[in-house]
């Protein structure tokens, strides 16, 4: 093996061989290209950021939504600062002492020698007076960048809002690129679209001397980026349409999503109460922040997507039809009595066909029908035969996007719960339970929980006659965008097209003279096909719920409206969902006397039965 | 064989006081005044890096970091004493145990350590001392190793034994990427370097080189030029040696195989390599595309060290390594102070010294009598070796920003610690050299 003894030269070699490259390279840097030297000369190169414009945001008919406002952030390099006056600063601030000592303790911690933030988002009035006294404080400049401002007071749930970004988001590495200040979106459409929004920053190179005077930049500026602005989103949300949305909801609780069955378009997404998004632009925004969501009415609540926990009611109902008609176990005329004794109901005529069962909501009728949908007789056992038409109604369920998230571009959608088999065997024990268990699902009450959003979509499938496309807030990113991907896509369910028309025909009647009378256009020729449904809340009056759509043949609006603690869907829903659909198929409201009464707000006074 | 080796070299070692206990007339005073000289090189430049000429503090002040550096130097001393203390046998009969204990050590750091800056390998001592076993498992690894490729029924050819050794050089950087210190993982790459020398074949070394240059050299030069560049140099070989001709088919597939790595270079940084990592790299090929980054730190880096001439600014003098300019000022980008107020001169004598090292270090493992000594000695100067080329590489451009510190010249007590036991454990085991032979 003597001949691995040579190999001793070729590892010295390859030593030698790397230190001679080494020192040509530092040769060739220190002493044939001067480049660096110059650099030098001049002391230092300070990089300016150049913020990009956030992308802008406009609705479905090109009215800016989001748009962008100067502000102004007094910055600090620690390297700079010489024979601080902390009590100046902190006079020309107008902030106490520590408050002082300690942002500059956080600016050096952060760094020595790059530019922190001191005290962000200066008034106009507080610029031009600090800028004037400056000069007496080397080491502090005003950087101006833009701020989030808005030309109405609409939308605040769905567009959330951009802060500083967190001290963990800093130390996360998906977001690489962020530096301490930097703004990044927070809730809502700005933090969905954050990506396209944010634009890229550019650097300017500047050189300066060892007073901190600006020499012209760095090479000409061969180094320099250019701020690439965001880009902009539009939006599938008609701004008047909102703005009278919340003007019908002030001083109530309650949502209101309305969507284009065609293409799963959001028009109007309310959450009552709402606020002025304005609110979280200024300096105030923390305090402001910190009110909103210590608030007792939950005004933070993104409620079209989060309140998850209200059974559906009598809207309900429709979902039961369409899947025993799908089943072949009604049809259209199939008639049951009204059969008290099994459960509660109401006057009305009896028996009733399907049409007259959907027009008056009878729950008798809906408690037989539903019956035979999950009792088959597949299984001789009823209580495994229970458990099998149960298991199969829900995947049908399911495929109208109840019990799970549809998917809006919008985060923190709840998905809602449908009574499954496990959660009955863990209540009550596998095969402890049957039909006499679980019946009140057949009237859309005990273990389901829809948010206001799949209400909508819901209203949107019956429009279409059998699918969804996922509603979506944001159409197009860009200039020329086109409809994101994900949006195109038809989402069928269970149900055949053809099994949608008495249910149709049923909504219509509701409007004409059941009990959503008062969502009724007929007056102006517009044909609304509704249901009201009372969504049972435990904590206190019932809710009023109405979903609906017009026109009744070729759709352009559903709408779902959630009115808490409205008791009675026919009363205080039905006419904002009615003057809702006027506004948007006309653009003029006419219907009068229903907005008065929707603005007395005397439905809530009305007394529970 | 290997005593004939043993016996040949043996004649060019001492013979005199063979049994004495005093080591000193056999310590290898050439290295250990080389050590002397760059760690006291690199505590003045420590000082210079955080020098500020508005606020002049003592270089001996614990407020800054040459006066800690200090304090580990002097540290460091008296571990080199009990180095040279300990019967030198220890160190081989204990190897195993060390490096298990390291590994345990390693896996204690991984559950219980809070990230800094993202890592997870510091562990706390209390009272604020902080150690980080990344930097141990180099030493104990290259004793684990070379004692495994110097037991006595080892037979090189044997697969299984390959994979044994296989294991015990790559466990360690496997938990210290789990730590996410990826840097201190590649140094155990350096291992290959001594395997050379033992006999491992020298295509490992020839293909994961020629890989890394290709790899680089992607990233700098445009990949056309790259493919015809290679094309011509594999023509030239064929013209050159004409038996290349009959191995048409191979030459053939080589040249697939080259070019299909150009091509896969920008999948591995674009979708392999994570978000912090790409950075890094592509600070390398552009360091303006990140400028506050990574392209920050070399675009600085450069404009120090070029900013030095000739001559150097001198000690002190600098404008560019104060601060923080350069970041990492004292620790990993040290070399930046020396390019800057010491010039191309100064740093060329500092290349020069390191290079001086690694040869002497070279020659100390060549008199070695036991292949366990020998390739300890070739271990020490694979991983100082590693160091020196990454630090310094990237500091003037030539090789990613991998935050690994110039070997007894950083700022840092856990880097000085390790690499003195690195280097002292063999200069002990040199000194005693003698007495292997009486065994």
């Amino acid at each position: 093996m003597k001949y691995l003894e040579t190999r001793k030269y070729i590892i010295q070699g390859i030593f030698l061989v790397v230190g001679i490259v080494f020192a040509t390279r530092l040769f060739y840097i220190q002493v044939v290209d001067s480049s660096y030297k110059q650099a030098a000369e001049t002391n230092a190169i300070k990089p300016i950021i150049q913020y990009p414009f956030r992308g802008l945001i406009y609705d479905r008919n090109g009215k800016l939504l989001v748009q962008n406002t100067p502000v102004y952030d007094l910055m600090v390099v620690p390297k700079d600062v010489k024979n601080l006056d902390t009590l100046r600063l902190a006079e020309l601030v107008k902030l106490p002492l520590e408050h002082v000592r300690e942002r500059l303790k956080k600016a050096r911690s952060f760094s020595y020698v790059q530019p922190s933030p001191f005290y962000q988002k200066l008034s106009t009035q507080e610029f031009a007076y600090i800028q004037n006294n400056l000069i007496d404080f080397p080491g502090f400049h005003i950087n101006a960048r833009t701020a989030r401002g808005y030309p109405h007071q609409s939308l605040g749930h769905a567009l959330g809002y951009i802060a500083e970004i967190s001290p963990r988001q800093l130390e996360d590495s998906a977001y690489n690129g962020y530096r301490p200040g930097d703004y990044i979106g927070k809730a809502g459409i700005e933090l969905e679209y954050e990506k396209y929004l944010m634009g890229q920053r550019g650097v300017k190179y500047k050189m300066v001397n060892v007073r901190g005077v600006e020499k012209g930049s760095f090479r000409e500026g061969a180094f320099d980026t250019l701020a690439v602005a965001g880009e902009n989103l539009v939006s599938t949300i008609d701004l008047d349409l909102q703005a009278y949305g919340e003007y019908l909801m002030d001083g109530a609780k309650g949502s209101i999503v309305a969507i284009e069955p065609a293409t799963g378009e959001v028009l109007a997404y309310v959450s009552a109460p709402f606020y002025d998004p304005n609110l979280f632009t200024g300096k105030d925004y923390g305090k402001n922040y910190m009110e909103l969501l210590q608030d007792s009415n939950k005004t933070m609540f993104n409620r079209p997507i989060m309140a998850d926990q209200n059974p559906p009611g009598s809207v309900f109902k429709l979902t039961q039809a369409l899947i025993a008609l799908q089943e072949g176990v009604i049809s259209p005329n199939t008639t049951f009595a009204c059969n008290r004794s099994l459960v509660n109901c109401h006057n009305h005529p009896s028996p009733l066909n399907l049409y007259g069962a959907v027009q008056h909501s009878c729950n008798p009728w809906f408690y037989q029908a539903y019956r035979l949908l999950i009792n088959q007789g597949k299984s001789k056992n009823t209580f495994t035969d229970t458990a099998i038409g149960l298991k199969e109604w829900r995947e049908q369920v399911l495929s109208f996007g109840f019990g799970k998230q549809l998917g809006i571009d919008i985060p923190g959608e709840k998905k809602g719960i449908v009574a499954s088999t496990d959660l009955y065997d863990r209540v009550y024990g596998k095969n402890r339970w049957k039909y006499s268990t679980i019946y009140s699902l057949s009237i859309g009450q005990g273990e389901l929980g829809v948010t206001p959003l799949q209400m909508a979509n819901f209203a949107a499938i019956i429009a279409n006659r059998g699918y969804y496309i996922t509603p979506h807030i944001i159409r197009s990113v860009g200039e020329e965008g086109k409809p994101l991907k994900e949006y195109r896509e038809k989402h069928r369910t269970s149900v055949d097209s053809k099994n949608f028309d008495p249910i149709v025909e049923g909504m219509a009647e509701v409007v004409r003279a059941g009990t959503g009378r008062k969502a009724n256009l007929a007056k102006v020729g517009i044909e609304v096909a509704g249901k009201t449904s009372t969504a049972q809340n435990p904590q206190g009056p019932d809710h009023a719920v109405f979903i609906a759509f017009a026109p009744k043949v070729n759709p352009k609006i559903a709408i779902a409206v959630y009115v808490e603690h409205g008791k009675w869907g026919g009363q205080s829903a039905a006419p904002i969902a009615g003057l809702m659909i006027e506004q948007y198929l006309t653009d003029t409201v006419t219907m009068k006397v229903q907005e008065k009464w929707v603005l007395s707000r005397e439905y809530l006074n009305i007394r529970s039965k | 064989m290997e005593k004939v080796i043993g016996q040949r070299l043996a004649s060019t070692a001492p013979r005199s006081r063979r049994s004495s206990g005093f080591i000193a007339p056999h310590l290898d005073w050439v290295t250990i005044l080389l050590y002397f000289l760059l760690v006291s090189l690199g505590w003045m430049n420590i000082y210079a890096a955080v020098y500020s000429p508005d606020n002049v503090v003592n270089i001996l002040s614990f407020d800054i970091n040459s006066g800690k550096q200090l304090a580990w130097i002097g540290a460091s001393f008296l571990l080199i004493l009990v180095l040279l203390v300990v019967d030198y046998k220890v160190y081989e009969h204990l190897a195993y145990p060390i490096y298990g204990f390291i590994i345990l050590l390693l896996l204690v750091t991984l559950v219980v350590a809070k990230p800094i800056a993202g890592s997870r390998s510091w562990l706390d001592l209390g009272a604020g001392i902080r150690l980080q076993p990344a930097e141990l498992a180099k030493f104990a690894t290259a004793l684990a190793a070379s004692r495994f490729l110097g037991s006595t029924n080892l037979r090189q050819q044997n697969f299984k034994d390959q994979m044994i050794l296989a294991a015990i050089t790559f466990v360690p950087p496997v938990i210290i990427v789990l730590q996410n210190e990826t840097g201190s993982a590649l140094v155990f790459a350096a291992f290959i370097l001594a395997y050379f020398r033992e006999g491992m074949s020298p295509l490992i070394l020839i293909v994961g080189g020629s890989a890394a240059a290709i790899f680089i050299l992607t990233l700098l030069v445009p990949k056309l030029y790259l493919i015809a560049g290679v094309t011509i140099l594999m023509a030239l070989a064929t013209w050159l040696d004409y038996r290349l001709l009959r191995r048409f088919k191979i030459m053939i597939g080589l040249w697939m195989v080259v070019v299909g790595m150009i091509f896969s270079v920008d999948f591995f940084v674009n979708d392999v390599l994570q978000p912090h990592q790409q950075n890094r790299i592509k600070a390398l090929i552009n360091p303006e595309a990140d400028p506050l980054g990574y392209g920050w730190n070399v675009t600085q880096s450069k404009i120090a060290i070029g900013s030095g001439g000739f001559w150097g600014k001198g000690f002190l003098e600098g404008t560019q390594t104060k601060f923080d300019f350069v970041p990492e000022q004292s620790t990993d980008f040290i070399f930046c102070t020396i390019g800057e107020e010491h010039g191309w001169v100064g740093s060329t004598i500092l290349i020069a010294l390191f290079l001086l090292l690694l040869i002497r270090i070279v020659n100390i493992a060549e008199r070695q009598k036991s292949v366990f000594a020998r390739t300890y000695g070739y271990c020490v100067a694979s991983i100082i070796f590693f160091h020196f080329l990454v630090n310094v590489g990237m500091t003037i451009g030539l090789a990613p920003v991998v935050g690994i510190p110039l070997p007894f010249f950083s700022y840092g007590g856990s880097s000085l610690w390790s690499f003195t036991i690195l280097l002292f454990i063999l200069i002990a085991i040199d000194a005693n050299r003698a007495k292997d032979l009486a065994r």
